[in-house]
C-alpha cells in the first residue's frame, strides 16, 4: 500500500521532471534546425550561392567605392580630355570605348570620366534606394497586409481596396511626373539627397501592395489555425496575437519577397533615371549612364554595355538568390 | 451574370474617380505645397507677371481646388471653355485638357498617337503570348531536364535585363551591324502593312522577350501546381491520352491565372509603353508623357496618366467579367 501511491508520484514527478527540459530542448533544436534545414539547402544549391556572393561583392564594392577607387581608378569626376579624340567628336580614343589598364571600364565619350568610377559610385545609389525601397516596401506591406488577413471586415475591405487602386496606378508615369512637379530643394534638403528620398518613396509605397497582398493571403489562413485558437481562448489580445503569434510564422514569405523585391527596385530606379527622373549630375547613376549612351551607341557601344551589364548583373544576383532562397525555405513551393 | 457585370462596372467607375482626383490632387497640392506656381508650370519661363495672372484666370487656378477638379470632370463629360471674352478656348469632350505651352489638344493628340502604342502593346502581346506559355509548358513538362533548366535560365536573364539594355543591344546588333532590319519607326498600318511590321518588329521582340520571361515563369508554377491536382491523377487513370490530360485538363486550370495577368499587362501597356518608345524613338503616348514630362507641361501628363489609369481600369473590368465567365464561384463573392 505504501508502493501504491508512491510509484505513481514518483512516475508523475520524474515525468514532469523530464517532460519540461526535454520540451524546450526539443523546441530549441527544432527552432534551431528549421532554420539550419533552409541553410543546408541553400548551400547545396549552388545558383543562389553564388548569387549570393555576387550580392555580398556588390554591397562591400558599393561600401569602399573611395577606396577601391583610389587603388585602381581615378575620381569619378575627374575629366581626362587626352584620352578622347577630337576628330570623332569627343568619341574615346582606341578600341572598345578605350579600356585599358588603368581604365578597366573605358571612358565617358565627352567628358573622359572613368567608366569604373561611375559604375562602382553608382553602386552606392542603386543599392541604397533599392534598400531602403525595399524597406519602406516591406514595413506597410506587412503592417497593412497583416491587419487586413487577420482583422478582415472592414479593416480588409479599406486595405484591399487601397491596394486594388495602388495597382491600377500608371505607376512609371506617375513616380516620374511627380518627380518633375518637384523642386529642387525642399525643407531645406536638396540635390542628392531629395532626389534619393524622394525615390525611395515613390518606389517603396507603390511597391509596398505586392507585399500587402501575399501577408494578407498568408495572415488569412494563419488566423483559422488551431494555434491562433488556442491563443485567443487563453485570453491573448488581438496585438499579441498579431505580433507574437502571426507574424513569426510570416517571417520566411516576408523575407524571401524582401529579397524578391530588391531586384525589382533595382530595375525601377535604373529606369527612372534613364527617363531623367533620377538623381542628379554629377552624382553617378546607372541609369542615366544609360540615357546618355541612347545618343552614342553606335560609335560607341561600349558605353552602353558597361551600365547595362552592371544592372543585368546586379539584378540577376538577387533573383538568383531570393530563387534559392524561397526554395529552400519553402521547398513544396516548386 | 449581369448583376455581377454591373456591379463590376461601378467599381470600376469608382476607381477611375478616385484615381482622377488622386492624380489631379497631387499635380495642384504638391506645387502648392513646395512653394511652386502651377500657373508658372502651365505657362513656361514667363516672367511677365500679367501673363501668369491671364494664365491662372484662364486656367481656373485661382479657384479652389475641389472646384477645379469640378470642370475637370465636367470637362471630361461634356467639355469645357477655358474661359474669358476673346480668347476664348473650347475644348470639346472628352476634354483631357489643353495643352497652353504647346498650344494642342490634349485629347487629339493621345488619339493620333494611341495607334503607336497600341500597335507596339498588342504585337508584342501576340508573341510574348506564344513564346511565354508556350516555353512555360514545356519547361513544366519537362521538369529537372536540360531543357527546363535552360528555359528557366533564360527566363531569369529575361526578367533582369532592363528593356532599354536589350533594345539598345539588339538595334545595334541586327539594325546596324548585320544590316538585318531597317531601322525602327512607326507608319501607319494601313499604309503599308509591310513597312508597318518591318518598323515595329525589333520593338515588338524586345518588349515582348521581357514579359515572355514572366509568363514562362508563372505558367511553369502553375502548370506544375495544377498536375499534382487530383483530378489530373484521375484523367490519367481513367486511361485517357497524356494529350488530352495536359491540353484539355491542365491547361485550361493553367490558363486562368495568366488570363488576369495578361489583361493588366496589356492595358498598362496602351497606356504608354514608356521606356520603349523612348528606346525606339516611337511617338506613342509614353513618349508623349515623357516629353512632357521634360517641359513641364502639367495638362499633358495628367491626361496621359488618366488615359493610362482608364486602360488598366478598363483591362481590370474584362478580366473582372472574363472571370466570371471561366470561374462561376466568383460572382457570388
Amino acid at each position: 500500500m505504501v508502493m501504491g501511491p508512491e510509484p505513481p508520484a514518483a512516475a508523475g514527478s520524474t515525468l514532469v521532471a523530464d517532460e519540461l527540459p526535454v520540451e524546450s530542448e526539443v523546441r530549441a533544436i527544432e527552432g534551431r534546425s528549421l532554420g539550419r534545414i533552409a541553410w543546408n539547402r541553400l548551400k547545396r544549391d549552388r545558383i543562389a550561392m553564388a548569387g549570393g556572393i555576387i550580392v555580398i561583392v556588390l554591397i562591400l564594392v558599393a561600401i569602399f567605392a573611395p577606396v577601391l577607387v583610389k587603388l585602381v581608378a581615378h575620381p569619378p569626376n575627374d575629366f581626362h580630355d587626352d584620352l578622347l579624340d577630337p576628330n570623332l567628336g569627343g568619341l574615346p580614343k582606341g578600341r572598345f570605348g578605350g579600356i585599358s589598364g588603368s581604365y578597366l571600364f573605358g571612358v565617358q565619350p565627352v567628358t573622359g570620366r572613368d567608366m569604373f568610377s561611375q559604375i562602382v559610385y553608382g553602386a552606392r545609389v542603386s543599392l541604397t534606394v533599392a534598400f531602403l525601397a525595399a524597406l519602406v516596401a516591406v514595413l506597410i506591406g506587412s503592417v497593412l497586409g497583416v491587419a487586413a488577413g487577420y482583422f478582415g471586415g472592414w479593416v480588409d475591405a479599406a486595405i484591399s481596396r487601397v491596394m486594388d487602386l495602388l495597382l491600377a496606378f500608371p505607376q512609371l508615369l506617375f513616380a516620374i511626373a511627380l518627380v518633375s512637379v518637384l523642386p529642387q530643394s525642399l525643407w531645406g534638403f536638396g540635390g542628392t539627397f531629395l532626389r534619393m528620398a524622394v525615390l525611395v518613396v515613390v518606389i517603396g509605397f507603390f511597391g509596398w501592395p505586392y507585399i500587402g497582398r501575399i501577408v494578407r493571403g498568408q495572415a488569412l489562413s494563419l488566423r483559422e489555425r488551431e494555434f491562433v485558437e488556442a491563443s485567443r481562448s487563453l485570453g491573448a489580445r488581438g496585438g499579441y496575437i498579431l505580433f507574437r503569434e502571426l507574424l513569426p510564422n510570416l517571417v520566411a514569405p516576408i523575407l524571401v519577397y524582401t529579397t524578391l523585391i530588391i531586384p525589382t527596385n533595382i530595375l525601377n530606379e535604373a529606369a527612372l533615371s534613364f527617363l531623367g527622373a533620377g538623381v542628379k549630375s554629377p552624382t553617378p547613376s546607372w541609369g542615366r549612364l544609360m540615357s546618355d549612351a541612347v545618343n552614342y551607341y553606335q560609335p560607341d557601344p561600349t558605353y552602353m554595355i558597361v551600365p547595362g551589364v552592371a544592372i543585368f548583373v546586379t539584378v540577376m544576383a538577387f533573383n538568383l538568390f531570393g530563387d534559392g532562397l524561397r526554395d529552400a525555405l519553402d521547398p513544396r513551393a516548386h | 451574370m449581369f448583376r455581377y457585370i454591373i456591379r463590376r462596372l461601378i467599381a470600376g467607375v469608382i476607381t477611375l474617380l478616385v484615381v482622377t482626383l488622386v492624380t489631379f490632387g497631387i499635380f495642384f497640392m504638391v506645387p502648392k505645397l513646395t512653394g511652386t506656381d502651377p500657373a508658372l508650370l502651365y505657362t513656361g519661363k514667363q516672367t511677365d507677371k500679367v501673363a501668369i495672372e491671364g494664365a491662372r484666370k484662364k486656367m481656373g487656378l485661382d479657384k479652389p481646388v475641389i472646384e477645379q477638379y469640378g470642370l475637370f470632370v465636367k470637362g471630361l463629360v461634356v467639355g469645357r471653355d477655358y474661359d474669358d471674352g476673346p480668347d476664348k478656348t473650347h475644348c470639346p469632350a472628352p476634354c483631357f485638357g489643353y495643352s497652353f505651352k504647346n498650344q494642342f489638344n490634349v485629347w487629339q493628340r493621345m488619339l493620333s498617337d494611341l495607334p503607336v502604342t497600341a500597335s507596339l502593346a498588342v504585337g508584342a502581346a501576340v508573341i510574348w503570348l506564344i513564346l511565354g506559355v508556350g516555353a512555360g509548358i514545356i519547361s513544366a513538362l519537362r521538369k529537372g531536364r536540360a531543357i527546363d533548366r535552360a528555359v528557366m535560365t533564360g527566363a531569369l536573364a529575361g526578367v533582369s535585363l532592363p528593356i532599354y539594355f536589350t533594345g539598345l543591344l539588339s538595334a545595334s546588333i541586327f539594325v546596324y551591324t548585320l544590316n538585318w532590319l531597317p531601322s525602327p519607326g512607326y507608319s501607319p498600318f494601313l499604309q503599308n502593312p509591310l513597312t508597318w511590321a518591318q518598323g515595329l518588329i525589333l520593338p515588338w521582340i524586345t518588349l515582348a522577350f521581357l514579359f515572355a520571361a514572366t509568363y514562362a515563369r508563372l505558367t511553369r508554377a502553375t502548370m506544375l501546381e495544377t498536375l499534382s491536382e487530383d483530378y489530373i491523377r484521375t484523367a490519367r487513370a481513367k486511361g485517357l491520352r497524356e494529350r488530352t490530360v495536359i491540353g484539355k485538363h491542365a491547361l485550361r486550370s493553367t490558363l486562368t491565372p495568366i488570363t488576369t495577368v495578361f489583361g493588366l499587362d496589356l492595358g498598362a501597356l496602351l497606356g504608354g509603353a514608356v521606356l520603349t518608345e523612348t528606346v525606339f524613338n516611337l511617338n506613342g503616348l509614353g513618349k508623349d508623357a515623357v516629353l512632357a514630362i521634360s517641359t513641364s507641361d502639367l495638362p499633358v501628363i495628367l491626361g496621359v496618366t488618366m488615359f493610362a489609369a482608364f486602360f488598366i481600369v478598363l483591362a481590370n473590368l474584362i478580366v473582372d467579367v472574363l472571370y466570371g465567365v471561366i470561374d462561376p464561384r466568383v460572382r457570388l463573392a
